[in-house]
């Protein structure tokens, strides 16, 4: 009884915690976040009544079937018929839970990059984010990690005698457009970070000798927080930065004033 | 007995995916006597059933390297391959050798002396080959190719180096049994350990096989 | 009949302390050797675990005997991001390996699988007592790197390179500890391989008679099949280790890329590739954590077999279960890579290998549910921890259903979530899964009753605290909260989740206090307990019909010869509500 109370009381918070979303998502700023959050939001359902079903269910046999005086059990080694059917139907739920999320997967990294993407390089250190803007050319200079110098300056080792270089703009914090097409290039100097950014629901592991892209839409404008998501060290907890999303018009402003810095 | 217990009903519906009566190894192990005795006699199962345990074991331990060999090498573009020294053929003809005498000496086994012998022949040749293979990476660092200089030489160093180590083990286990067979003679009776190590050492051989033809064709 | 039929492979019985209690070859004395060594390591876990979450919840809290003990780490007494980061890489790994890859499957599985399939001893005592000593070893190791110069890793029990390959440049801890970390793990590796092999062997070649392999208990075959993934596991685990040693020392470049530059230094290496080292990890991490719950679900369904007076429902399913779990192991170590820049094809691959390992698992639950249908459920503590077991398998796998999808997991990946869910299914589950083994074979083992009374209270106060703990971590991955933070000061939204941390620390502590009950219990009935009878239970496998503690060659020369399954309860007709698997065959007299 004891046992069958406790843990219904169990479920029961936990079903009012999740409900009441006290600890929540925060505000979607991103086109394909809908997808996700509707994805994540069946998954939960799905979860939460498996959840319910299998707890209720277990306290209900542990309160039903306690011994009692005069009882005997049910010298039964199972049933083959209902094995086939309930796992059937596990595979069934899981997969027609799963398989339809992968293309919010395949839209996000399947798909190529539109012609009008705004390109931004996104290079991790310990322990702080340096975000590379191409300038007017539209060209990302050369790097040589040799010419890596942060107190002097050069945090990517950008090589002056390129000429892609002069223009290009690296900064500690983030602008992007509204409605476009964005594609970070994630790289790393020297240890495996993940950039993260919770509003637009998007994170990628950015690895020291890879580049990787991440693709996104912007739908909302704002101001968010950029976390490093992978352990790179001692200050792992601080490598902070800050995304904006800006219209258009603030966002080319927001360009020529760093430039002008 | 007053009480009578209803033979279980489980007895006739489950399979029985064990061995027979369940369980009861092979004979053979513990003096003469039981079928299939023999000139050649039955070794104690779970010996064998130890070794190609323990093959397993080992061979994952390999097959870890030779994939972390194909995705590094399929990565970058900085592999320089290593030529490997043509010391290395002769050596592999040393361990192939080796396995012969082996198979030589466990088919006169019921002649001890002989036995012995084939053994002996068999044990010089594994620490030929290993010697061989010392040669070899001395010869490697006296062209200037360390483990460090390129990842195609890294992993030659660290696949003939994870062999060897193995072989030694084999070499050691040769040896121990060639001293074993002073005090206490195998024979035809007493075989096991003759026969799990021989599982062992061509185990090693075909591995070595393997890896060479592996090293020289995906260079 | 008898030993000439049968393998045969005890040693004499030993006299002396040293060979009955330290270089024992007795698999029953290795076994409690195993368990006791895990003991330890389980309470040393749990201090790290205290000092992070002190450090989470009260962050700046002065702790003098830190300040004593490592005046690098925590200067004043007051942690260090890196102090914090040491002690999490720690308890992670001590935690998964000297705890749940031993007590389960080395503890129990040592002394009981002889026994259960009525051998005499495992295949090969010598090298059982073997692996038991370089097990040891492997700990020495391990404990050994928080006292040297730079202190424990602090790369997680993960190792990532390039931050684990780089040494100490990358971070403090990273220099000798990092490598005694490596070496420790490399000890272990060998010592868990020696074990499996010994337990594999036992399996198939010294079964009693009459004892097939489809009478086995549910025990017995998550012994087998978690021998198997061991076996096969921790041999890429090894090879992993050397290429990281020889990365870290000889100059090579398997895992680290070129031009790395640390803090403004450039670093000589070219070429490698840190994913290498986290598909040749997780190769092995995902039949890991298999290793450490598939003995806790035996342990389950052998508990609820016992105290429910019912067969298991779906013996056949559930060893299909076993099995199907242990092969899809294998099948399934991207979903842990899904944001690590492997192509996003593979990890569609992996994700839908990895909702199909979820089936059998699923199975698997039914069944136990199955077999409480109908019962006649007896409350002893042994009983609540299998329920307990139930519940929290549950609670914790489901987790999983969220991070298997890749478009979920972006959101979920390396934040609490994730802590929570491991947390469930391997700090709990499966600890209650060793918690049900201890209160259900102690009797047998020490010949003595662990008190009743106190174990329920130890079992009520863990169960409520568990979920108490890492319920709320689920809420804390929803928001987002990164893991392996050790400050939460820098960023804007983790400010109303300290709040949250705090109860979390409490709840905790709470907990964890609970766990010295069952320390004075556990010592307490070790030398006053109640004597137990030979079968407290009245359960129907093998261990049951041996004296209590059973003697040096289990059998005292009589093996005994099966019957019939493991779980026959409630069987009509029957004079008692079970039938030993070795009780006599007799002819029913015509009533």
């Amino acid at each position: 009884m004891f046992f069958a109370i406790i843990i219904w009381l169990i479920t029961l918070v936990s079903v009012v915690l999740t409900v009441g979303k006290y600890w929540w998502l925060p505000e979607l700023a991103s086109e394909h976040g809908v997808a996700l959050d509707r994805q994540f939001m069946l998954t939960l359902v799905v979860t939460g009544i498996i959840f319910v079903l299998a707890q209720v269910a277990l306290g209900y046999l542990v309160m039903r079937y306690k011994d009692r005086p005069g009882r005997t059990a049910d010298y039964s080694h199972g049933n083959d018929k209902l094995e086939v059917v309930w796992t059937l139907a596990t595979a069934v739920v899981f997969f027609a839970l799963v398989i339809p999320g992968q293309s919010i997967w395949a839209s996000l990294h399947l798909n190529p990059p539109t012609e009008d993407v705004v390109r931004i390089e996104v290079t991790g250190q310990q322990f702080s984010w340096n975000i590379r803007y191409p300038g007017a050319d539209g060209k990302f200079g050369q790097l040589k990690p040799e010419l890596t110098d942060d107190s002097g300056g050069n945090a990517l080792g950008l090589d002056p005698d390129d000429p892609a270089s002069s223009d290009d703009l690296v900064v500690p914090v983030m602008a992007v457009p509204v409605n476009r097409n964005i594609e970070l290039m994630l790289r790393s100097k020297d240890v495996t970070h993940a950039f993260f950014v919770r509003e637009l629901r998007i994170k990628q592991d950015a690895v020291p000798g890879m580049t990787i892209p991440l693709r996104f839409k912007p739908s909302k404008i704002g101001h968010y927080e950029v976390a490093c998501a992978e352990l790179c060290g001692l200050g792992h907890h601080k490598m902070r930065s800050t995304i904006q999303i800006l219209s258009d018009e603030d966002y080319a402003s927001w360009l020529k004033d760093q430039a002008e810095e | 007995m007053a009480t009578t217990i209803a033979p279980s009903p489980v007895e006739i519906e489950l399979e029985d995916l064990g061995r027979g009566g369940g369980g009861i190894p092979n004979l053979g192990w513990e003096g003469p006597g039981g079928p299939g005795e023999g000139a050649k006699g039955i070794s104690d199962n779970r010996y064998r059933t130890g070794m190609w345990a323990a093959l397993a074991g080992i061979l994952m331990f390999f097959t870890a390297f030779v994939s972390a060999y194909v995705v590094r090498k399929g990565l970058s573009n900085d592999w320089i391959p290593t030529s490997l020294p043509s010391l290395v053929w002769f050596n592999t003809l040393l361990l192939l050798a080796s396995s012969l005498t082996l198979e030589r000496s466990r088919h006169v086994l019921s002649d001890n002396s002989r036995f012995s012998r084939w053994w002996l022949l068999t044990t010089v040749l594994g620490a030929a080959f290993l010697v061989g293979q010392v040669v070899v990476w001395r010869q490697l660092i006296g062209d200037g190719v360390y483990v460090s200089s390129n990842p195609s030489s890294s992993f030659f160093y660290v696949l003939t180096g994870a062999h060897g180590v193995h072989l030694s083990g084999g070499v050691f286990a040769l040896g121990f049994l060639l001293f074993r067979n002073r005090q206490d003679p195998f024979g035809s009776v007493n075989r096991t350990p003759i026969d799990v190590v021989a599982i062992y050492w061509h185990f090693m051989d075909g591995l070595w096989i393997s890896l060479l033809l592996f090293l020289f064709f995906w260079r | 009949m008898g030993e000439a039929v049968q393998a045969h492979s005890v040693h004499e019985a030993p006299a002396g302390f040293i060979r009955k209690y330290i270089f024992s070859y007795d698999h029953k004395v290795i076994g409690i050797q195993y368990y006791m060594l895990a003991l330890f390591s389980v309470f040393l876990g749990m201090t790290l675990s205290v000092l992070v979450r002190l450090n989470l919840a009260w962050p700046g809290t002065e702790v003098p005997i830190l300040g004593t003990i490592f005046p690098e780490g925590a200067p004043d007494g007051v942690m260090t991001p890196e102090f914090y980061l040491s002690m999490l890489t720690m308890h992670g790994t001590i935690m998964v390996f000297f705890v749940l890859t031993t007590a389960p499957q080395s503890g129990f599985g040592n002394y009981f699988l002889p026994i259960q399939i009525g051998a005499d001893d495992m295949a090969f005592p010598t090298l059982n007592m073997l692996s038991f000593w370089v097990t040891f070893l492997s700990l020495v190791v391990m404990v050994a790197a928080f006292f040297v110069q730079g202190g424990a890793p602090i790369s997680g029990w993960t190792a990532y390179p390039p931050l684990s390959a780089l040494g100490q440049i990358a971070g403090t801890g990273l220099g000798t500890g990092q490598s005694l970390w490596i070496l420790s793990i490399a000890i272990f590796c060998i010592a868990s391989m020696l074990g499996a092999i010994n337990f594999i062997v036992t399996t198939i070649d010294m079964r009693a008679e009459g004892m097939s392999m489809m009478r086995l208990p549910l025990t017995c075959w998550a012994w087998f099949v978690t021998a198997i993934l061991g076996l096969l596991a921790f041999g890429v685990l090894l090879a992993a280790g050397v290429l990281l040693l020889l990365d870290r020392h000889a100059g090579t470049s398997f895992f680290i890329p070129g031009g790395l530059v640390v803090s403004d230094q450039l670093i000589d290496h070219k070429g490698g590739s840190p994913l290498l080292w986290q598909h040749l990890f997780w190769f092995f991490g995902h039949p890991e954590v298999y290793i450490a719950i598939l003995p806790g679900m035996g342990a389950a369904s052998h508990i609820l077999s016992t105290f429910c007076r019912k067969p298991i429902f779906g013996y056949k399913a559930m060893v299909y279960a076993i099995m199907g779990i242990g092969f899809c192991s294998f099948l399934v170590w991207g979903h842990h890579m899904f944001m690590s820049g492997m192509s996003p094809y593979t990890a569609i691959v992996f994700s839908l290998t990895t909702t199909a390992v979820a089936v059998p698992s699923a199975i698997k639950t039914f069944n136990w549910l199955g077999t409480l249908w109908g019962a006649r459920i007896q409350f002893t503590t042994a009983m609540l921890w299998a329920l307990g077991f139930v519940s929290l398998f549950v609670t914790g796998g489901i987790s999983g259903l969220f991070l298997n999808q890749p478009a979920v997991d972006v959101y979920l990946h390396d934040t609490y979530f994730v802590v929570a869910h491991f947390h469930m299914i391997m700090g709990v589950a499966a600890i209650f899964g060793i918690f049900g083994g201890t209160y259900y074979w102690f009797p047998k083992m020490f010949g003595r009753m662990l008190n009743e009374t106190w174990g329920k209270i130890h079992f009520w106060i863990t169960f409520v605290g568990v979920y108490a703990i890492f319920m709320p971590m689920h809420f804390l991955g929803f928001a987002g909260h990164p893991r392996r933070y050790a400050e939460l000061t820098s960023f804007e939204f983790l400010e109303p989740l300290a709040a949250v941390q705090k109860y979390i620390s409490m709840f905790a502590f709470t907990t964890i206090a609970a766990q010295f009950i069952f320390l004075a219990i556990f010592f307490w009935a070790l030398f006053r307990g109640k004597k137990a009878d030979i079968n407290p239970w009245k359960a129907t496998t093998i261990e049951w019909s041996v004296p209590t503690p059973p003697p040096h060659d289990n059998f005292g020369g009589e093996f005994p010869v099966v019957h019939r399954g493991p779980y026959e309860y409630s069987v009509p007709g029957a004079a008692e509500d079970f039938v030993p698997q070795t009780a006599p065959d007799v002819a029913t007299a015509k009533s």
